[in-house]
């Protein structure tokens, strides 16, 4: 099969830091080519720099055959490079067919879209993508954007489509129904790039292409592989998933959520009739697509969001309006999903994070002021269980990776609380090994009785680590399984909502 | 009050919207293609006023007032390119360089004011004469009312529907509002976001010396510092009033003319009401238009953010 895409030695260097490091590609024509590998390993790099956002340093390009020189989105799309961007680039007030047709020429100065119109139905068509072309983006559901962000591309007359984790937003039957889309492009000749880390998906694709630290380390076919080999040629060395122990059975009831109900701004139901319990000895998962009330549920126990009705107990006593004094002081300990925005104060050093909230208790001051020998010894105690990788526990904390961030987190947490540990997304944006080192915590502080409230998008980490799952959609629990009772497709459905056949809730 | 109804004073008060209207007109079809572009151009008010000198200059040593506007409306284009340069290129904050350039503006105004105007014998130029559109301008009421006004009010007449159809039937427009609502999905096309914004900015300003040279040339016949009098920042108003679409945005112009007409000739009349209140209605009407506007606003998505990639 001949080569679509050839790439050499390429090279991209942004300052100290060498994203891409002599890379070498090569993608077949009508093949779905997947690059994999961990945060920071330099996919997207690598991608942007096939699409003419990034100029790379060194190193050739060649497009069916011949050098292509690309300084800009422009050179791109007229070889006929296509993306598709992980945070969708749409504009949600326009239509449909607007957002596919701005910035082509073919319309004519007086926008004739009647051809247009005819172009993009047929292209529909033949990718099996059913879309009605005059809805706004804003009306649409995340699966339809990403057709519109296809469509786009095709247009333009892509003849690669490079799409840069384009399910992280979807339900599993979106995914599935794009890579049905994929296939059929891929059957009629266009080739795909994929960039993903997520091992279900890598499988579909035929051939994959592991990056680690910015070099291009195998390509190997998809069929004569399995996800466990490339997995480790990814992180360089094998991986020890850590699972949790079914031998320690969940005792008691720490946190007994009844019928909590919370309102928007605009007076929507943000959280509607949420209920569940957590046990000592117990994770309960949470599984959702991103925007369905996770936040807002993490927020309202922890007394920083009202409740409009209902409440919860912590260990039998009644709470129905927390404040998040309260709760800090009741010993909850709150891992929120967005680190440097809520979790930590960048300009802050290690040592002043780690006693945030706690910056009045006796034990860190002296007299009015704080006492800053306390706080270094604190900070280096913590720097070394947690492994922390910092020059100095006065660097601004902002300057560290977001693994490392997530440990500083996770020491003041564990440090200042007692019972019940609330973790939204704690391994958003982590590398395989950096994650695995906050799950082997958060299995600590479960054998230790704690109770674990643990929100992720990771569905096959909630399957292994969680003893039920609570499955969220629009504020409303569609229902609690245990994971050894579900399927990645029942899960599934009811993140999008459709809890017909499955509606049950588990104690 | 009810004397202003009567049918002459009615008329007056009418020909006196339109008289006023018409320099908003132009500055706030300018600007809203300007911030149509993602561009918060405050700085309406200066333009104008720059306009307006630059006219009156040329105006008084030539004797010609077209080519008095054509000078004001180059000067004024120009200028945009220090905006441009600031906003777009430096990415500074676009309120912050906008009221640099109004005081800039008024500034320099006053220092030329007082070393060139003050004392001396005011020079005599002819500005724009009234134009009576043959026919129609004997029609009672709307004849003296539309037809006989300075031949640019008939110009502005055009304009409101010539920018609407820029902006929503040719695709420079569906390109200037994306640029307004996502740079970013304009610039993965591989087009220039900043040239567009440039070019925008270049049009808003350009319009806002039209107004304010036409307000110098049409309207007046000699010089004053404060010859734009909160005109540009009713622009401004006008299009937060009209919700960024342009059809709205005239129907709010001509609800402040008319406003400020009644307020003229209130005072003429001599109704108890003072001028003051007339003046100050439009913010107050667009201050409680804004808060009943806040969920169904068009304001363009990236208006006043600076676009730079990554």
């Amino acid at each position: 099969m001949e080569n679509l895409l050839s790439v050499q030695n390429l090279t991209k260097r942004f300052g100290p830091v060498t994203a891409n490091d002599g890379v070498n590609l090569e993608v077949r024509k009508g093949e779905i080519h997947c690059l994999f590998g961990e945060n920071g390993a330099g996919k997207s790099t690598l991608s942007s720099c096939l699409y003419g956002y990034y100029r790379a340093d060194s190193g050739v390009i060649r497009f069916k055959g011949e050098v292509a020189e690309l300084n800009s989105p422009a050179d791109a799309l007229r070889l006929g490079i296509g993306m598709v961007h992980q945070h969708f680039v749409l504009v949600s007030n326009f239509t449909v067919l607007e957002n596919i047709i701005v910035g082509s020429a073919e319309t004519g100065l007086f926008l004739t879209k009647s051809d247009a119109r005819r172009k993009i139905s047929e292209l529909c068509e033949n990718c099996g993508i059913r879309i009605d072309l005059d809805r706004e983006i804003w009306e649409l559901s995340v699966g339809e954007q990403q057709w519109v962000e296809i469509l786009k591309a095709l247009y333009f007359g892509a003849e690669l489509l490079i799409l840069d984790e384009p399910t992280a937003v979807l339900t599993p039957q979106q995914s599935d129904q794009l890579f049905r889309i994929l296939d059929g492009m891929r059957k009629r000749g266009l080739s795909i790039i994929l960039i993903s880390h997520k091992l279900r998906e890598v499988m579909q694709s035929d051939r994959v292409t592991i990056l680690r630290k910015g070099r291009a380390i195998a390509t190997v076919e998809t069929s004569e592989t399995t996800a466990e080999a490339i997995t480790s040629l990814m992180v360089g060395h094998k991986v020890n998933k850590h699972v949790r122990d079914r031998s320690v059975e969940p005792t008691g009831e720490v946190l007994a959520v009844d019928r909590a109900c919370a309102i928007g701004e605009w007076g929507e139901d943000i959280l509607k009739d949420v209920s569940f319990n957590i046990a000592h000895h117990e994770i309960l998962g949470l599984a959702g697509v991103a925007g369905n009330g996770q936040k807002e549920l993490f927020e309202t126990l922890m007394g920083v969001r009202a409740l409009s009705s209902g409440g919860f107990s912590l260990e039998g006593e009644l709470i129905t309006k927390p404040t998040s004094r309260e709760m800090l002081d009741r010993g909850i300990g709150f891992v929120p999903d967005d680190r440097f925005l809520e979790g930590l104060i960048p300009e802050f050093g290690t040592a002043e994070n780690l006693i945030l909230g706690w910056q009045r208790a006796r034990e860190y001051c002296r007299g009015p002021f704080l006492d800053r020998r306390k706080m270094d010894a604190l900070a280096r105690r913590k720097i070394e269980e947690f492994k922390v990788v910092t020059a100095s526990a006065d660097l601004p904390v902002e300057r560290l990776s977001g693994g490392n961030a997530q440990r500083i987190i996770l020491a003041r947490e564990f440090l200042h609380s007692r019972g019940l540990l609330l973790a939204n997304q704690p391994t958003r944006g982590l590398d395989v090994a950096a994650s695995e080192f906050v799950y082997e915590k958060i299995l600590e502080k479960r054998a230790s009785g704690f109770a674990v409230l643990l929100a992720s998008e990771e569905l096959d980490d909630l399957l292994r680590l969680c003893d039920r799952i609570a499955v969220i959609f629009k504020g409303r629990i569609m229902g609690i399984v245990r994971p050894e009772e579900t399927t990645l497709l029942e899960l599934g459905m009811m993140m999008a909502g459709d809890a017909s056949d499955v509606q049950r809730t588990v104690q | 009050m009810l004397e202003l109804m009567q049918g002459p004073l009615l008329i007056s008060i009418l020909a006196a919207m339109v008289r006023i209207a018409t320099p908003l007109l132009f500055s706030a079809m300018g600007e809203l293609v300007t911030q149509r572009a993602g561009i918060w151009n405050i700085s309406v008010e200066g333009t104008m006023l720059l306009g307006a000198v630059v006219a009156y200059v040329v105006a008084s040593t030539t004797g010609s007032p077209w080519l008095a506007l054509l000078v004001a409306v180059f000067a004024c284009a120009l200028i945009s390119l220090i905006m441009s340069f600031v906003t777009i290129v430096l990415k500074a904050e676009q309120f912050v360089a906008g009221l640099a350039l109004n005081l800039l503006a008024s500034g320099l105004t006053l220092f030329w004011f007082q070393t060139y105007v003050i004392g001396r014998e005011p020079p005599k130029f002819a500005g724009f004469e009234q134009v009576d559109i043959p026919f129609l301008s004997d029609i009672p009421i709307l004849g003296p009312v539309l037809f006989s006004q300075r031949a640019l009010t008939y110009v502005s007449f055009l304009l409101p529907p010539l920018v609407w159809f820029f902006l929503y039937r040719t695709r420079y427009g569906l390109e200037v509002r994306c640029v307004g609502e996502n740079p970013k999905a304009l610039d993965v096309k591989g087009l220039g976001v900043g040239r567009r914004q440039c070019l925008a900015i270049m049009f808003g300003s350009l319009m806002s010396g039209l107004g304010g040279a036409f307000l110098m040339l049409g309207y007046s016949d000699r010089f004053v510092p404060d010859l734009i009098a909160g005109r540009g920042w009713l622009v401004v108003v006008a299009i937060i009033a009209g919700n960024w679409m342009p059809f709205r945005i005239v129907g709010a112009i001509f609800i402040f003319a008319l406003l400020e007409a009644v307020g003229i000739h209130a005072q003429v009349v001599g109704v108890a009401i003072p001028h003051h209140v007339f003046l100050v209605l439009p913010y107050v009407a667009s201050l409680a238009l804004l808060a009943g506007l806040r969920s169904r606003t068009h304001q363009p998505v990236a208006l006043g953010v600076p676009y730079s990639r990554e």
